[in-house]
């Protein structure tokens, strides 16, 4: 039962931390090169703008959501199991939204790295 | 890509890496939080360490958030991902911690992504279709008459 506990908060990580990633992004793309607009209107506009935008306050809810996730996950399951294999499924979630939800072009290049780095993150954790 | 551009996405790097690391450091300091007793939670910023590892991670935001702005998500989090090997790299060489053959194998996959993803373009192009009617050329205008 435990174990089903434990892949149940790892699901949730997942989804919750793929959820604000895609809304963070998502609220950025919307408000412009940040560079650019903090030389036309000021720093404070800026981040005045940042925010109050709703999906940049449903990406930092979202996010939440992933920390307690993870904070849950791990006081039922291992660190060396839930940290790398949420870290790991998230990279390829967060391909998989971005094509589907921001329609970013994920080339082979992209999706080679995202399963490199994934990959990669679960090896440095075993 | 400028080169502010590419000190952002180190930013990203290397503020959530050395933040990580100051909060764990300073919650070893502050010791394990019971759910009994969940308000020291909130008390545990009062330790340095953990505070100065809140500011970087508030800088970690900023500078996410920042390259966010101007490169696509599929971009950002392989690009930003060094920090994983950041962090193998100080415990090795400043903890002196062993680190295994299977974690250097893990360095070199997340190395070569990293490689991999900033050779490409960083922002998708999308066709111009959201822009207004009025803002577009005389040939679209006449598209609506008969």
């Amino acid at each position: 039962m435990k174990h089903v506990y434990t892949w149940s908060a790892i699901g949730l990580i997942v989804l919750a931390s793929t959820a604000g990633d895609v809304l963070l992004s998502r609220a950025m793309k919307q408000i412009g090169d940040v560079g650019e607009l903090r030389r036309r209107s000021g720093l404070l506009r800026v981040v005045g703008g940042v925010l109050r935008h709703p999906s940049f306050l449903l990406g930092v809810l979202a996010m939440t959501v992933a920390f307690y996730s993870l904070l849950f996950g791990l006081s039922w399951g291992d660190v060396s199991l839930v940290a790398p294999a949420s870290a790991s499924l998230t990279f390829v979630a967060s391909a998989v939204a971005a094509q589907v939800f921001l329609h970013e072009r994920v080339d082979h290049r992209r999706w080679l790295a995202a399963v490199l780095v994934a990959s990669g993150v679960l090896l440095l954790a075993g | 890509m400028t080169f502010r551009k590419y000190l952002v996405l180190a930013g990203v790097t290397i503020f959530a890496a050395a933040g990580d690391s100051l909060l764990a450091y300073g919650m070893r300091q502050v010791g394990s939080v019971s759910w009994h007793h969940l308000p020291e939670i909130i008390l545990a910023v009062l330790n340095p360490w953990v505070a100065l590892g809140i500011l970087l991670l508030l800088g970690f935001l900023a500078s996410y958030m920042t390259a966010l702005s101007w490169a696509d998500l599929t971009y950002v989090l392989p690009a930003s991902s060094l920090g994983y090997v950041l962090l193998a790299l100080i415990a090795r060489f400043w903890l002196h911690e062993h680190v295994s053959i299977t974690r250097w194998l893990g360095i070199l996959l997340i190395s070569c992504g990293v490689g991999f993803v900033t050779q490409g373009p960083a922002l998708t192009h999308h066709p111009p279709s959201a822009v207004p009617e009025e803002c577009l050329p005389a040939v679209a205008s006449t598209r609506a008459e008969p």
